[in-house]
């Protein structure tokens, strides 16, 4: 049997596909950010907390990077409604990714601060500054810049990630494609062209991010390599 | 309506088995196509080195969840009906294909430039060198980056449940749509995911931290 290709739904349907796009970029950038900042506050505890916070930091870093993104959204998105509480999927979604990417963001940061060395530290102590100005100037900023390039693939492979809202009925890209897929049976190329943008945002994203990088941190871009 | 009980856990557990049968043939399949990978990738062969990177950079670009559906929906143009576990497993090789090889690649280039020059000094062939002077020290370096990787399929696996698979999570839905408990219910399949990916994940810590004695 030959198959016949057919992809002339596209006429139709590309403003919905569109949207979808947009959306997964959406959702994605905010989660990115929210992620972003709640990562970096679960690393300084994780190295500067002590007794139970630093546990509950450390169990929660671990709990979340050994489930599957798709049980902690199902539990998000299901636990929620049957409490009670009526919140739009889009923000179910981007909570669940927000926490989620928050522990990874955590640990690879974590990394990065304990590559600080105590030198820095200590010279910077013998200066007078103190323990908030040691945390910011002398070890974050010089940590982030170090794994700023880990960050990026990780909060590449978010945005792929982010297909699995469609789960939850997110319309974004992969949700998009479902529908179309449903009102033309055409599945194949439906999820075909929805892999090509996939392939598409990972490449702009991933160049966004660099070029992100190269803004926020003048020393490694005017010495062209990390401290 | 049934509630949470005995018999619910024990269809979890259930699903929980063809989650690891399911990681299990991903990682096996998966594991050769990456060498393979990882092989074409550092090819003298210009076409061979340009065709598999541009190959890591379509599947790595591509949701796992996507590749999902085109497999399991790509047999079907051919009038063939496949079982969702052979769709799920060909999209987690290729997914673990092109992961792992990276991965992999890595290690092989981490082999200092020294010892595949003084291989071919010695006149092996380019099989002697791979075999018995790059992939014994490879090997070495890759293990923990791998077995931390084993976490990354378990828990990829559970993608599996869109395309109908009955594994872990699916287990959870259906379990869920009978009982109305979502709480205790994805709870237990998110314990049953920890238990499992856990001890892998501590297991690849010792093994990092056990390598990387001559680094410290």
């Amino acid at each position: 049997m030959v198959y016949q290709f057919d992809f002339s739904f596209i006429w139709d349907q590309w403003p919905r596909l569109l949207q979808g796009l947009w959306l997964t970029l959406a959702m994605s950038a905010l989660s990115t950010g929210l992620g972003f900042l709640l990562g970096t506050g679960l690393a300084i505890v994780n190295s500067y907390g002590r007794g139970p916070v630093r546990t509950a930091a450390r169990v929660y870093i671990e709990v979340v990077r050994n489930t599957p993104l798709l049980v902690q959204v199902f539990l998000l998105y299901f636990g929620l409604s049957s409490i009670g509480v009526r919140i739009p999927v889009f923000a179910t979604a981007v909570i669940a990714l927000s926490f989620n990417i928050a522990a990874y963001s955590a640990e690879i940061i974590r990394a990065g601060i304990e590559s600080i060395a105590a030198g820095q530290i200590e010279a910077a102590e013998c200066l007078g500054m103190s323990r908030a100005q040691v945390i910011f100037h002398i070890v974050l900023q010089p940590a982030l810049e170090r794994v700023y390039p880990a960050l990026t693939s990780q909060y590449v492979l978010l945005m792929l990630a982010s297909s699995i809202t469609s789960q939850i009925s997110a319309e974004e890209l992969t949700g998009a494609g479902n529908l179309v897929q449903s009102e033309t049976f055409r599945s194949f190329e439906v999820y075909g062209i929805v892999a090509v943008c996939y392939i598409s945002l990972s490449i702009v994203v991933r160049f966004a991010l660099s070029g992100f990088g190269w803004l926020a941190f003048p020393r490694r871009r005017r010495l062209g390599t990390n401290l | 309506m049934p509630t949470f009980g005995l018999n619910q856990f024990v269809f979890l557990l259930q699903g929980a088995v063809w989650t690891i049968i399911l990681s299990i043939l991903a990682l096996g399949i998966g594991a050769v196509a990456a060498f393979i990978v990882a092989l074409c990738r550092i090819s003298a062969n210009p076409v061979i080195k340009y065709v598999s990177s541009v190959y890591v950079l379509v599947i790595q670009g591509t949701p796992l969840m996507v590749l999902m559906l085109i497999c399991y929906f790509g047999f079907n143009l051919y009038g063939i009906d496949v079982p969702a576990l052979v769709g799920a497993t060909i999209a987690m090789t290729l997914y673990v294909s092109a992961f792992l090889g990276e991965v992999w690649r890595g290690c092989l280039e981490s082999i200092p430039r020294t010892q595949w020059e003084a291989s071919d000094c010695l006149g092996h062939s380019r099989v002697q060198r791979m075999r018995y002077v790059v992939l014994p020290q490879a090997i070495k370096i890759s293990i923990p980056p791998t077995v931390t990787f084993m976490v990354q399929i378990v828990k990829n696996t559970s993608l599996a449940s869109i395309i109908g698979f009955v594994e872990l999570t699916q287990a959870g839905k259906l379990v869920n749509n009978s009982t109305f408990q979502p709480f205790i219910c994805f709870v237990i399949v998110a314990a049953i995911y920890f238990a499992i990916c856990y001890p892998l994940s501590i297991w690849g810590k010792i093994l990092e931290r056990k390598y990387n004695v001559g680094h410290r």
